[in-house]
């Protein structure tokens, strides 16, 4: 299990990458996809979305069991990972290059965890 | 507080995933995934740890008369190896377990129950039984692993001869060495695909575990977890107590008449039964069409109206459709379009002959 150092982190296990310019892209984490087990299919929002943090953005259906997943930031959505659409099975294979959605305008949210608290918060819970 | 089975470190050793079912400390899955177990066990083979099923003897002249009242299916004329599956209904004809009789002698039979109903069974069987006939409760004197797919036979040929393996698909070989290993050899499984199970004594099921994954490493074997059975049976579509059936839910409702004999002449919910008639419902195959997939409890809706339920649902690995079976009314059958209303989503489903897996002879 594995922890991305350049990454933000909510609880609730999505990882934010500030891109710059109010852009961000946002996926899960290792520790998320490894409690899901295999994904199966993966539900989105649609691009043009504006979403505030905590909104949910869709969810994932693995074998196992179906999981919400939240917005960590306030923002628009510009792009969904189509390509992660058509073969799920690589947000198991590679959590942190599997982005779910790009957005923009993006409000960076300060209760969001870097690497190392995210890394004690799991090994807590 | 949660047993563990005599192969709970070996478990912890392999990367097994702990989880708590039916009162145990057992593995969900290991470092390989839901998927690759599963499919190793459809293309090659699988080991899994069944320990937590629970083992009872019941022995005495009155042994076949009394299991004969406790279960619907006729074990009267089973020879001495052979095994049965039955049903074992409550007086209301609903399922108190679903249990495998094994046949050891005329008055000797071995009865293998789910763990999750371990206690309860023990306590109706207790006090069903009568006249000369003695029932015990063997469970924590037995280890099982369940050798499953079709490189099972391969497998077990490099820890023992031809000879102690069974020919025949429910019948079973007793004293039998498997790797030097004392065991019962039973050619039964839980998966829809050919394999063993192996019954022997909680000291060796480590060493037993390490001789046949040591054997199957050149054949495709791996360790499986309790997700693997589960998605396998499903596909199989094997009936799994507490889903397809309960304390209420009739065998005849689920579709499982075969086991049922009603021209016995008398059996525990035989009269119950009787009086239901014919079940107002049936047990059938959901495919879904739209993205997605069904869970336990979801409501099956056809022409708008709800027609019934899902019982277990998932996405099947080596299908790669998402499946589930249902309990509906009569009215609903194979071919039929209906909805499946999956977290307040209405998605387009159609009703699919069952099993949704067979294997190739």
């Amino acid at each position: 299990m594995s922890v991305q150092k350049d990454l933000f982190y909510a609880e609730t296990h999505e990882w934010v990458k500030y891109l710059g310019g109010g852009r961000a892209l946002v996926g899960v984490s290792d520790h998320a996809q490894e409690e899901m087990g295999d994904v199966a299919y993966i539900n989105l929002c649609e691009a043009g979305e504006i979403l505030t943090a905590g909104d949910s953005l869709g969810d994932i259906e693995s074998i196992k069991a179906v999981s919400d997943i939240y917005c960590p930031v306030d923002g628009t959505v510009s792009k969904v990972n189509n390509e992660l659409l058509d073969d799920p099975s690589l947000l198991n294979s590679d959590p942190y290059g599997s982005w779910l959605v790009e957005l923009e305008n993006v409000t960076e949210n300060s209760e969001l965890m870097d690497s190392g608290v995210y890394e004690a918060f799991i090994s807590e819970n | 507080m949660d047993l563990k089975t005599p192969l709970y470190d070996t478990h912890v050793r392999y990367g097994g995933k702990i989880v708590p079912f039916a009162g145990y400390l057992l593995p969900v899955q290991y470092h390989t995934g839901i998927v690759a177990e599963h499919m190793a066990v459809r293309t090659a083979a699988g080991l899994f740890d069944v320990s937590h099923m629970g083992e009872v003897k019941i022995t005495g002249k009155d042994a076949l008369k009394n299991i004969n009242m406790l279960v619907t299916n006729d074990c009267t004329g089973m020879y001495d190896g052979q095994v049965r599956y039955s049903p074992m209904c409550n007086e209301n004809g609903g399922v108190v377990d679903d249990l495998l009789v094994y046949r050891n002698g005329e008055d000797d039979y071995l009865i293998v129950v789910n763990a999750a109903n371990h206690d309860k069974d023990v306590a109706w069987m207790k006090s069903k039984i009568s006249g000369d006939v003695k029932l015990s409760d063997i469970s924590a004197e037995v280890a099982q692993l369940a050798l499953q797919g079709p490189e099972s036979k391969e497998i077990l040929l490099k820890l023992t001869d031809e000879e102690s393996i069974p020919v025949k698909y429910y019948s079973f070989k007793a004293g039998q060495k498997v790797g030097g290993i004392e065991c019962i050899v039973s050619k039964t499984g839980y998966t829809g695909e050919d394999g063993f199970e192996l019954y022997t004594a909680p000291e060796n099921a480590a060493e037993l575990w390490e001789k046949l994954i040591e054997a199957g490493s050149g054949l495709g074997l791996i360790p499986c977890g309790l997700g693997a059975r589960d998605t396998l049976r499903l596909e199989a579509s094997m009936p799994l107590y507490g889903h397809e059936m309960n304390d209420v839910i009739t065998p005849l409702e689920t579709g499982l008449g075969f086991f049922v004999k009603m021209g016995k002449e008398d059996f525990i919910g035989k009269n119950a039964l009787l009086a239901k008639g014919e079940p107002s419902v049936h047990r059938v195959g959901i495919e879904l069409i739209d993205r997605g997939i069904a869970r336990d409890g979801d409501k099956v809706i056809k022409s708008g109206s709800e027609a019934g339920y899902i019982t277990s649902g998932t996405m099947c690995p080596y299908l790669k459709k998402a499946v589930g079976m249902a309990l509906v009314g009569k009215d609903v059958n194979a071919g039929d379009e209906v909805t499946v209303e999956v977290r307040g989503k209405q998605l387009v489903a159609k009703v699919v002959p069952l099993p949704f897996y067979k294997r190739s002879k």
